[in-house]
């Protein structure tokens, strides 16, 4: 295989592991100011994903750079055509990232409210946009002979990039509602998993429109690819397993849902990575976009060192923190006014004891998780 | 015009980048000091200090990676000519990064928040080492790729007169990555540790744990001042290395038109030497002093503005070479002054310490309280001299800023994304400030009260439940939430 097409591949891997593993992180961030009833409610959804969202934003910063990297003129023209869409992405990414270590940092209730919308909305607008953007790839957008985008700002928003966010945003919910079940417990969970079901079952027909489309809309015929057939299979799946209550097939499901509705972006994109539509002679494709050889060849020698070392420690820190979390009981020593920090550790420890009780159930539960 | 509002955009979102990101990068090895002395000692103070400081740490991180973010962006958004020129060269380290550094940044952080009573001590130390570490390697290709910049090395001419990399060595190997970046680095230590002795010392002046404050003044007066004396010195080399790459940039910050041959002045303050004035008056010449500082010699010849720029005509056609000399001139001497007011403000903390009276000295600790805000100015002024030194180059010699902006994106898009940003940048500043001292004043909890509960025992002590802390702890659910642990850590994490 040639270096390039190694790096289209390499580059697809990214960007569909950012979509799955943030992808739960976006639902949850979503879902938590519906599906919780209180504070602690709100708390235990923020905090299953607590550890975890910082590292799986950095899937779409390598994501990104690789594509810096390894096809130059790719992310200049891609970045460049998508400039406002790409201002309002990092905007998402702004306010919701800090939501995370501020909402909790001053006791206002106009303050946590603030942080608590920003999160929702940075959650719903980031797979959204970087759905319009994938799609738009596939797509295509007016680009001329020097590669620079001729469109404007609502000549981005193409029908077929808005259903890919669309259906990135449906997937991300029902990643993340997926994904609660199996970490929470008592009331809390009994109305995610009810929730997880329906949006389950909402997210068949949006997957099925978008496999169509992927395929028979942008004309490469009527014969589905097997990735297509797969991530409508694999949604169709979690929507049943969430209904009967298979927890951890269900998130599994989900999230193989995930990877093929992505994935078929770039099986269909290849060998281009943005069609013009323009004239397709201006097509930016693999070839006329990589870097040379030796770029590249060092890259293939920093990732094949860095990533297995990268899936062995985040999957570590999903190990450390695999435990269901669990609001304390009514009456038990949560914290001591004015007792300060000490308190405060000596709850937390015996919160610890309680969760191991929660990774017990865990254990005892149905499915691969 | 859009050239001109891109850079300005380019220019505001990296200076604010960069005024978080040596506070996380020195913070997080204090803060990893505070927790390696806890591991040794097992004094609980010093876990009390590590999770004070920790939390000062996050808030800062928190912008600090988001702003980071439009900065990778931004090449493609508002630089597609540049990014499209040399991606195959400047690509590189920053995807590097990403795969090096900031995964184990991101991961270990997480881990090290949740982790406090999931990991063993010896791990949890182990994950904030990790973070610290990877803090400072991820610096390293950052500045691996500014460097190629200023002075670009390790590539041949490919067709179409573009630069491809051939040997990634070099990247690392430049000499103004390396002066560069131990600059950066010891920058960030002095940051770090003014950040620190800042908030100690508001803490001595009010008698708040003063045992435990007195430690940290103590172990950032021990970093601040070998950081400090080492960064003038590495920053006085890396001006020589400047001065031989980019000749420009340091007859511009001597505002030096002519050329002079040996034992040239260095002018304390001048008057004029602007665009327009190339006989400025020098106030307070010290002689030789900048032969020393551009070359390490007291003979050594320094080139002049107006040579420089019929050099560079010659070489490279008609055309403006020179940088902003009032930038130059002037960031230069905001940065060498502060620098050495702050390592006069580290001598005066260590006689302090000698005497046994660093929580007594009632003006060491005011005046130590409020230098941290000049370490910011320091830094930025240091950013503007390298930034500005290399206009009009944005690869010195090789391709000029006004031809590498993005054609597609026009000035009213620029107008959207600045006032975007300026917007989103002055609320989350104002809101870092704000939670800053706010945690940087909280109380640290005191164990005076509580006995030494590191172990199972700390459930005992405390005037017995409170029902429901989350539930109920609404709007106005009492002051002693701010005398708490960090918010993110509450009881039903894990």
């Amino acid at each position: 295989m040639h270096l390039r097409t190694l790096w289209f591949v390499l580059d697809a891997i990214l960007w569909v592991g950012f979509l799955i593993l943030e992808g739960f992180d976006f639902g949850v961030g979503m879902l938590h100011a519906w599906l919780a009833k209180d504070d602690t409610d709100r708390r235990v959804a923020i905090n299953s994903i607590g550890p975890f969202w910082d590292g799986n934003e950095v899937w779409l910063i390598v994501a990104a750079a690789v594509i810096f990297a390894a096809f130059p003129a790719w992310y200049a023209t891609m970045f460049s055509a998508l400039y406002l869409a790409a201002l309002l992405l990092l905007a998402a990414l702004i306010i919701r990232g800090v939501s995370f270590e501020y909402q909790r940092k001053v006791d206002d209730e106009r303050w946590r409210a603030t942080f608590r919308w920003t999160l929702v909305v940075g959650s719903f607008l980031i797979p959204f946009l970087v759905g319009v953007a994938l799609g738009d790839l596939l797509h295509g957008l007016p680009i001329n002979q020097q590669g620079d985008y001729t469109g404007s700002f609502w000549g981005l928003l193409t029908p077929f990039g808005l259903w890919t966010g669309v259906t990135l945003v449906v997937l991300s919910l029902l990643l993340g509602s997926t994904y609660l079940t199996l970490k929470t417990t008592g009331d809390l969970h009994d109305r995610v998993a009810r929730v997880s079901a329906t949006i389950g079952w909402i997210a068949v027909p949006v997957v099925l429109g978008y496999v169509i489309w992927v395929h028979v809309g942008l004309g490469s015929g009527f014969v589905p690819n097997p990735i297509d057939a797969f991530a409508l299979l694999a949604v169709i799946g979690a929507a049943w397993a969430a209904s009967s209550r298979q927890e951890g097939w269900a998130f599994l499901a989900a999230a193989l849902g995930m990877g093929g509705a992505v994935g078929t972006i770039f099986v269909q994109l290849y060998p281009n990575v943005l069609v013009s539509t323009t004239n397709a002679a201006y097509n930016l494709t693999i070839a006329n976009t990589a870097s040379p050889s030796y770029t590249l060849g060092v890259m293939t020698v920093v990732a094949a060192v860095a990533l297995p070392v990268i899936l062995l420690y985040q999957g570590w820190s999903y190990h450390v923190f695999r435990a269901r979390l669990r609001a304390p009981r009514q009456g038990s020593p949560v914290r001591t006014p004015g007792a300060g920090t000490e308190a405060g550790a000596g709850a937390e420890s015996g919160a610890g004891t309680s969760a191991e009780a929660g990774a017990d159930g865990l254990a005892g539960r149905k499915g691969p998780l | 015009m859009s050239t001109d509002l891109a850079r300005w955009q380019f220019a505001t979102t990296s200076i604010y980048h960069f005024l978080f990101v040596p506070v996380t990068i020195g913070l997080a090895f204090l803060v990893a000091l505070l927790e390696t002395a806890w591991y040794r000692k097992n004094d609980d103070a010093y876990r009390r200090l590590a999770r004070f400081f920790g939390t000062l740490l996050l808030i800062n991180v928190a912008i600090g990676v988001v702003t980071g973010l439009v900065q990778e962006f931004e090449f493609g958004m508002n630089w597609s000519v540049y990014s499209r020129y040399v991606g195959n060269v400047f690509g590189g380290p920053l995807a590097m990064e990403g795969l090096l550094a900031f995964f184990l940044e991101s991961t270990f952080l997480g881990i090290w928040i949740f982790g406090w009573n999931r990991l063993s001590k010896r791990l949890h130390l182990a994950c904030i080492w990790v973070v610290a570490g990877a803090t400072m390697l991820s610096a390293a290709f950052i500045m691996a790729a500014n460097s190629w910049m200023q002075h670009p090395v390790g590539y041949t001419m490919g067709p179409n007169h573009q630069p491809q990399l051939n040997d990634v060595w070099a990247l690392f190997n430049n000499p103004v990555f390396l002066w560069g970046y131990t600059h950066v680095v010891l920058a960030s230590l002095v940051t770090g540790s003014l950040v620190m002795l800042a908030v100690s010392a508001w803490h001595l002046r009010r008698k708040s744990h003063v045992e435990a404050f007195r430690r940290t003044a103590v172990i950032s007066l021990v970093v601040l001042l070998p950081t400090i004396i080492l960064a003038m010195f590495v920053g006085s080399e890396l001006g020589v290395v400047e001065g031989k790459y980019q000749p420009m940039k340091i007859a511009a910050a001597e505002a030096l038109w002519t050329t002079c041959d040996s034992h040239c002045p260095f002018s304390a303050f001048q008057i004029g030497g602007g665009k327009n004035d190339h006989t400025p008056t020098q106030i307070l010449p010290i002689p030789g002093l900048l032969s020393i500082l551009a070359t390490n010699h007291l003979d050594g010849k320094v080139e002049g503005i107006n040579q420089l720029q019929a050099q560079y005509t010659k070489e490279y056609g008609p055309g403006t070479y020179i940088p902003s000399v009032f930038i130059q001139y002037w960031s230069m001497r905001v940065m060498a002054y502060l620098a050495a007011l702050l390592g006069l403000l580290g001598l005066w903390g260590a006689w302090a310490i000698r005497r046994h009276s660093l929580d007594r000295s009632k003006w060491f600790l005011r005046v130590a309280t409020w230098a941290v805000a000049a370490v910011f100015l320091m830094n930025t002024a240091g950013w503007l001299l390298t930034e500005s030194g290399r206009q009009p180059w944005i690869v010195q010699g090789l391709l000029k800023t006004a031809n590498a902006a993005s054609p597609s994106v026009t000035t009213t898009d620029i107008w959207i994304s600045l006032s975007v940003f300026l917007f989103l940048y002055l609320t989350l500043g104002a809101a870092d400030l704000f939670l800053m001292i706010r945690y940087g004043r909280r109380d640290l909890g005191s164990e005076e009260e509580q006995g030494k509960p590191t172990s199972a025992g700390g459930r005992q002590d405390g005037p017995g439940p409170r029902p429901g802390a989350g539930p109920d702890a609404g709007p106005g659910a009492g002051p002693d939430e701010e005398a708490d642990e960090d918010e993110r850590l509450p009881a039903l994490v894990y």
